[in-house]
């Protein structure tokens, strides 16, 4: 996909994961279970399944990013594949400890 | 991305678990998004540009927060406690407008363009039946997400805006998706219309934490409904704590509250003795001070319990003063202090608080507040000290400027209040011709003693110097402070003008 941008939702075509873009640069797509994700409003083509390295799974609620910090999904919709710009796998980011406050 | 989302996520993960307790009534998460999807069609449908609830605490509250945001319109609660021709001025400015309130002043209507008027029972009737419906959310991110007026305790009500990607940020960057159990409850006592009100619905709807609403505080309630609803997570302004405190105080059998477990207080300034005493009473609670505004979508720094319990106990002056901060910046804000000039102050100097980061708006309709690196200036005063502690010490606005001398009311303030027989005290200044600005206090005293103004000149003189020293002083039976505790201060000036 060529346009990726915040606020754009993506589905798996191996899975049920799907991801909200909140920070994107560069020009590399998504991809989930080793495949390039989709934008979540197009068909979906038939299920494929997760590659090899690629099938640890995608936890909903959980903000995944790349080494660089240059970008950044949160996972809206679990599911079995994982996600990965090319080859390298996206990472979740750990989270803070903040005392709830409201 | 849209701040419905964060309900959509709720709703997809739990849709039978309970997200909110109101009058008695359970809400799942599955019912509130299914009902804000029917309440975003019909917002559409109405042609409005705004959508209202002029009403207290209830399920119409999430449920048209969110659908506003489905539906792509601002969503602007409104405080009912508001004069009536205030009332019609602020729904002037939200025209066209879907309102949802069960006010029946039909002459505040006049004027305003109403696309609808819905009752709170008919609305919440509407959208809790019929059939589901699916709808594509709007896309969020730089649109409104929330209208909020300001309190208006200083001039006219400003129009704070707070954008879907403020909002987002602050809750992706501060809770955990469904980290709370399902036995955990929050008691949500602020009223709807203030910021806290908002974040407390996104907060504890990602969190996964059930609310439990309480419309209109009173402490014997509160302390019903902590029991009644084993309430693990409580939100109060200062007064509201101390108003509960004095409370358990005359109770024959304390309360054990057993199931609280944190409490966070914000929105005003905790006098010393209630935290204090508050700590001693609960010592199974965890309090966070939470510091925040409008503008910033909630809280910016945050006092934590470690915090609270290290300063309490500590013999060092340094450490214990820490109990009247307002705690470290969230690690996804960035926190300055610059004095007048623009310059970045050191450690225990005061300026003025300038905050940055992703939740930050600093926008309201009629400008953008926010320099060009994006520092929002809060008008609120403080230092930092040494370990990164930020201390309040008033607005900006309210420092008095006497002789070309910066004299901050708190410092003034304090010492009065050292004085066993002054229960509460305003310092501020009024034109002078001599001066620019001269000093004058009013006071309020316990009942039944009497203290001469001579006697209070005299204690800020020595304590600080004669410059400080309040020129007039009047008594006041009390000081008027609005429902979230804060003083107004536009009454006060008016004794003296």
């Amino acid at each position: 996909m060529s346009d990726i941008k915040p606020g754009l939702r993506l589905k798996s075509v191996v899975c049920d994961t799907e991801a909200m873009v909140i920070k994107y640069s560069g020009d590399e797509g998504i991809s989930c279970g080793g495949a390039p994700m989709i934008d979540a409003k197009a068909e979906a083509p038939e299920k494929g399944t997760a590659s090899d390295g690629f099938s640890d799974g995608s936890l909903v609620g959980k903000r995944y990013v790349d080494a660089d910090d240059t970008m950044e999904l949160l996972c809206v919709k679990p599911g079995a594949g994982s996600m990965s710009v090319g080859d390298t796998l996206l990472v979740e980011k750990s989270a803070k400890s903040l005392p709830s406050s409201d | 991305m849209n701040i419905a989302m964060l309900l959509q996520m709720a709703a997809e993960t739990f849709p039978e678990r309970v997200a909110l307790t109101s009058s008695g009534t359970h809400y799942t998460y599955g019912e509130i998004y299914s009902a804000a999807q029917k309440a975003a069609q019909d917002f559409s449908e109405s042609g409005c540009e705004y959508v209202s609830v002029l009403d207290v605490s209830s399920a119409a509250v999430p449920i048209a927060l969110f659908g506003a945001g489905i539906a792509g319109v601002p969503y602007v609660p409104l405080n009912y406690r508001l004069a009536a021709d205030e009332l019609k001025d602020l729904l002037e400015r939200i025209s066209p407008v879907y309102l949802i309130t069960n006010d029946d002043q039909k002459q505040l209507v006049e004027g305003a363009d109403i696309k609808k008027l819905s009752s709170t029972d008919r609305f919440l009737d509407f959208v809790l039946s019929g059939e589901n419906i699916e709808i594509e959310a709007a896309e969020g991110g730089e649109s409104v997400a929330v209208q909020l007026f300001t309190s208006g305790t200083t001039g006219k009500p400003k129009a704070a805006i707070l954008r879907h990607e403020n909002l987002v940020s602050y809750i992706l960057g501060s809770v955990e998706f469904m980290a709370a159990d399902e036995e955990q409850a929050n008691l949500v006592t602020v009223p709807p219309y203030h910021i806290a009100g908002i974040s407390a619905v996104l907060s504890s709807f990602y969190a996964g934490r059930r609310i439990v609403q309480l419309p209109n505080f009173s402490p014997e309630q509160w302390v019903e409904l902590c029991e009644s609803q084993s309430v693990s997570n409580a939100f109060v302004v200062p007064t509201m704590l101390s108003r509960v405190m004095e409370h358990i105080e005359g109770l024959e059998v304390k309360p054990a509250l057993t199931s609280l477990k944190a409490v966070a207080y914000g929105g005003g300034k905790m006098p010393i003795n209630i935290i204090k005493l508050a700590l001693i009473a609960f010592p199974h609670v965890n309090f966070t001070n939470a510091y925040g505004l409008t503008e910033t979508s909630s809280t910016i720094a945050v006092l934590d319990p470690d915090d609270h319990r290290e300063a309490n106990s500590s013999d060092d002056p340094e450490i214990h003063r820490r109990l009247g901060s307002v705690g470290k910046p969230l690690p996804s804000v960035e926190i300055e202090i610059r004095d007048d000039e623009g310059n970045v102050m050191g450690h225990n100097h005061a300026g003025e608080i300038y905050v940055r980061g992703p939740q930050v708006s600093g926008e309201y309709l009629e400008r953008d507040a926010k320099d060009g690196d994006g520092w929002f200036p809060t008008r609120d005063a403080g230092f930092i000290d040494e370990d990164g502690y930020l201390f309040l010490s008033g607005r900006a606005d309210d420092v008095i400027v006497r002789g070309g001398e910066n004299i901050s009311p708190g410092e003034i303030e304090e010492v009065l209040l050292a004085h066993d027989d002054v229960t509460d005290a305003m310092v501020l200044g009024i034109p002078s011709d001599e001066w620019g600005e001269s000093v004058v206090a009013v006071v309020v005293l316990a009942p039944g003693v009497d203290v001469h103004i001579a006697d209070l000149q005299a204690m800020v003189r020595d304590k600080l110097r004669s410059s400080r020293v309040p020129e007039q002083i009047l008594f006041e039976k009390e000081l008027p402070y609005n429902e979230m505790g804060k003083l107004i201060r536009r009454q006060i000036k008016a004794l003296f003008l």
